[in-house]
């Protein structure tokens, strides 16, 4: 029973993978690569992580995959006359996937990992497994993780304001205009900045 | 038969496989992103069985710690991508040639 499920959401998952690549139109993709996340859920269920297999979901499913839906609709491009790939890219391409998985088949066969049978107690179905290593051994991780997310978060707040010299009023003062003219003068561009706001 | 850890890091193997081919080979910036998504789930997955068949704990707790990075770096890749666009109208890697001309 967990050969056949396994063998099933092995070819699920690496048929979505393989549509994740071949995909023509972006949407298709991103979509594939929901199902492909939601197979891999289904392994590490197979694998006794459940509350992994419920991160992912929620994490890429829900967030990274809807934020790339997002994006792509944002974004709005046409990707339909364009080709997604050109000949010697492909070939390059496949020449490199093809001495990947050479190799791996050549670990698979030769230097066979000893078939341990897997211990019947799973030690990462328990939640209060997480929560002893996460507070005591990984505690300085946790906390480097979550500066990374607060620089992360306003990495993208920078990224993403505009800075428009018009929003400082002037006020008088000597700093607002120092502040307007570097801005200025880092926003300036070879051809017309003024159009980009206004193009649709 | 049950699957055992060679299984699942073949398969985790050519999930990677497939991740590195389609970022070599596509010239959409965000498909190149989502292949990339696709290797580090890749990665997890063989972090998870080694973890599963070897009986620690380390491993399920790295996977805790990538999905956090993962989940920022989207973030940020996403608004340099926005940022891209907003500057040359265009997320093909091919025409994003200022640097080479």
């Amino acid at each position: 029973m967990s050969a056949l499920l396994f063998n099933f959401l092995a070819v699920f998952i690496v048929a979505c993978a393989a549509g994740v690549v071949l995909n023509r139109n972006a949407v298709a993709s991103a979509l594939c690569l929901l199902l492909s996340l939601v197979g891999v859920a289904g392994l590490f269920v197979q694998l006794d992580a459940f509350l992994l297999a419920a991160l992912l979901v929620f994490v890429y499913a829900g967030a990274v995959v809807a934020l790339f839906l997002f994006i792509i609709m944002l974004l709005d491009m046409q990707g339909g006359d364009r080709k997604p790939f050109t000949g010697l890219t492909l070939a390059a391409g496949t020449l490199a996937f093809l001495l990947l998985a050479g190799g791996v088949f050549s670990f698979a066969a030769h230097a066979r990992l000893p078939a341990t049978p897997a211990p019947a107690q799973a030690a990462g179905a328990s939640l209060q497994n997480y929560a002893e290593l996460l507070f005591t051994t990984y505690l300085l991780p946790v906390e480097v993780v979550g500066f990374l997310l607060l620089i992360a978060m306003l990495g993208v707040i920078v990224l993403s304001k505009k800075f428009e010299p018009e929003l400082e009023p002037g006020a008088g003062s000597q700093k607002p205009d120092v502040r307007s003219q570097m801005s200025d003068a880092g926003n300036r561009k070879p051809e017309g900045s003024q159009e980009i706001p206004n193009h649709p | 038969m049950t699957p055992d850890l060679n299984h699942y890091i073949v398969l985790s193997a050519v999930l990677f496989a497939l991740g590195f081919l389609g970022v070599l080979v596509r010239k959409n910036t965000l498909v190149i992103y989502m292949c990339l998504e696709l290797m580090l789930v890749a990665s997890t997955l063989a972090l998870v069985a080694f973890s599963r068949f070897n009986d620690t704990m380390d491993g399920n707790v790295f996977v805790f710690f990538i999905l956090t990075v993962a989940a920022a770096e989207v973030a940020v890749g996403l608004a340099i991508i926005v940022a891209l666009f907003r500057k040359r109208q265009t997320v093909q890697v091919g025409e994003l040639n200022q640097l080479r001309d």
